[in-house]
């Protein structure tokens, strides 16, 4: 039980009679990097309030780091840091005086160390420069390295990022990824929303996707590729090579010309019932048939994200 | 751990409010009042009785009524006015910034957020009524020097005597304050936008004192939080008549409790979601 930074069991929070959060067991577990997905509205940042306290649940519990929320923030909230909906700073105090501010509100925060610490954060995210600058000449970019430093100011056990990357350029998104396999690579746990999923496919050992409220799917981000896929042959053989594929169970192959197709729902290994994409080659190669060319392609994440939550552009409610 | 660093947020909190132009502009307004009195009465040679209690008469006498009668003119609106800009914006300013969820994740504590954000609202009040009525004394004893006092019930005072009783007039005018502030607090619990909150807060002063002008509500006059607001005269009477100080106090408390905890019991429970 403890393995698991965050841990839900059927969390809802509904807003009069909208249903935001609808009974979702999320389980991070401790050390992973986990992607938390869902197309805008389908309920991640508000899943992120109830985890740290800020809104209440409407049933089911959370714990974060073992203590049950929102009765252990004083205990647990030091130990956390946070992005929530966006960066939010006194626009008429400069960062490091929103840093000052941010990390006097912490009651676990020495005074002492105060200054060193902020020094760091700002350095940590490439701020140091406008450091003394106030907030209201902060591009959003800036703004999301203040907020991320902000969350940096301690040594936290697990951070919770919602849309780190929102508003940075290239650059900066390449830093944030970088500074959160660094961040794991400390030990702390992190948990990271996006809408985006090249962002954090990238980064993640495990992901969740949100579809209008409802945790759809969650594991490991190996299982959740799946066994989805496509097999493609070059081979003058085209015929014999797609009576193999279809003799393996692969599906329908299609075949054109010099290249035989088939999308599958198969590929794996044996001994979870699929077919290993070597076991494919052998029979290929057993049945007389020229290989030029072979490739798998396990379907990507945004392939499966999209079935999971649907191709429609419109915000689902 | 906790004890050690617990005032810091209070300071951050202070240094915050004293850092913002609308705070600072305030004040610079508030001492204004006693140098355009002092100005106004040192040009015109004899001031007429207004209402409210004769304390215009008796600036030429002794510099240090400026400050007092300063405080006297600001009681009813502007210092209502100063003290519901910061108490209405001090929840739901964070909530319109957003740094209210930051904040709370620090964990700033919500009740340790609550208390910390009423007391530095009364610090601004003390520091607001400090401004008219020690700006008022320099401006009065350069105007019109500082002799001995003549009080409104006849008695002869020292100048020194006069400062302690100043220094009086304005922590009663802070506890006045106190009472009012605790429900500008309460009402930027329950909105997110603070001009709405500003405006609510100094509506319910204005509210109180044209309830308690009107003499047919005179049962629910002593229930008004500004009903012994203009007894601060009272501290300028030879001997002090304690009794309004008292009363004040007892009336004051019983506010900042109601609405203390209607703040409270409002900003514990409601869902964050700025």
């Amino acid at each position: 039980m403890t393995d698991l930074a965050i841990h839900t069991r059927s969390l809802t929070k509904r807003y009069g009679s909208q249903t935001a959060v609808n009974a979702i067991d999320l389980a991070v577990p401790t050390g992973a990097v986990y992607g938390f997905l869902g197309p805008n509205g389908s309920g991640k940042t508000t899943t992120i309030r109830v985890l740290l306290g800020l809104a209440g649940a409407t049933s089911g519990d959370a714990e974060l780091l073992g203590s049950a929320m929102p009765r252990g923030a004083r205990a647990v909230l030091p130990r956390v840091g946070a992005l929530v909906e966006g960066p939010a700073f006194y626009p008429f105090l400069s960062g490091t005086a929103n840093l000052a501010r941010l990390d006097a509100a912490n009651p676990g925060a020495p005074t002492r160390t105060r200054r060193t610490r902020i020094r760091t954060a700002l350095e940590r995210v490439g701020l140091s420069n406008a450091a003394n600058k106030r907030v209201k000449a902060y591009s959003l970019g800036m703004k999301q390295r203040l907020g991320l430093a902000a969350a940096l100011l301690m040594p936290r056990d697990l951070l919770v990022l919602d849309e780190p990357t929102n508003g940075l350029d290239p650059q900066g998104t390449r830093e944030v990824r970088g500074l959160i396999r660094g961040l794991a690579g400390d030990g702390a746990t992190i948990f990271v929303s996006s809408h985006l999923l090249a962002e954090i496919e990238q980064v993640c050992t495990h992901v969740g996707v949100m579809s209008a409220g409802r945790l759809v799917a969650q594991g490991t981000l190996a299982s959740l590729g799946g066994e989805g896929g496509r097999v493609r042959v070059d081979t003058p053989d085209a015929r014999g090579a797609a009576a193999v594929l279809s003799g393996l169970g692969l599906g329908d192959p299609r075949v054109e010309a010099d290249v035989v197709h088939v999308t599958t729902e198969r590929l794996g290994s044996a001994t979870d019932g699929g077919v290993a994409a070597e076991d494919i080659v052998a029979a290929l190669v057993a049945a007389g048939v020229r290989v030029r060319g072979f490739t798998v392609e396990h379907a990507s994440l945004e392939d499966r994200f999209v079935e999971l939550t649907g191709e429609g552009f419109d915000v689902v409610r | 751990m906790s004890s050690v660093s617990a005032p810091s947020l209070f300071l951050s909190e202070i240094r915050t409010i004293f850092r913002r132009w609308r705070h600072l502009s305030i004040l610079a307004v508030l001492a204004g009042v006693p140098i355009l009195l002092a100005v106004a009465v040192r040009l015109t040679t004899s001031p007429e009785s207004g209402q409210g209690p004769p304390l215009l008469d008796q600036v030429t006498n002794n510099g240090l009524f400026v400050g007092l009668s300063a405080l006297v003119i600001c009681i009813p609106f502007f210092l209502p006015l100063s003290i519901g800009v910061v108490a209405g914006d001090t929840i739901a300013g964070e909530a319109s910034l957003g740094t209210i969820r930051y904040l709370l994740v620090a964990p700033s504590g919500r009740s340790r957020l609550l208390l910390i954000k009423y007391l530095s609202t009364v610090v601004f009040c003390l520091v607001a009524t400090l401004t008219v009525v020690v700006v008022g004394a320099l401006v009065g004893w350069a105007l019109f020097g500082a002799e001995d006092v003549v009080l409104l019930s006849g008695d002869t005072i020292t100048t020194a005597d006069a400062v302690v009783r100043a220094v009086l007039m304005a922590g009663y005018v802070t506890v006045s304050l106190a009472g009012f502030a605790a429900i500008g607090l309460f009402v930027s619990t329950i909105t997110e936008v603070p001009v709405g909150a500003m405006a609510a807060t100094v509506t319910t002063a204005i509210a109180a004192q044209v309830a308690g002008s009107i003499p047919q509500l005179s049962w629910l006059h002593p229930w008004l939080f500004t009903d012994k607001w203009l007894d601060v005269a009272d501290l300028l009477r030879n001997p002090i008549a304690w009794a309004s100080f008292g009363d004040n106090l007892l009336l004051q408390g019983g506010y900042i409790l109601v609405f203390g905890a209607l703040a409270w019991a409002r900003f514990t429970t409601k869902d964050v979601l700025a």
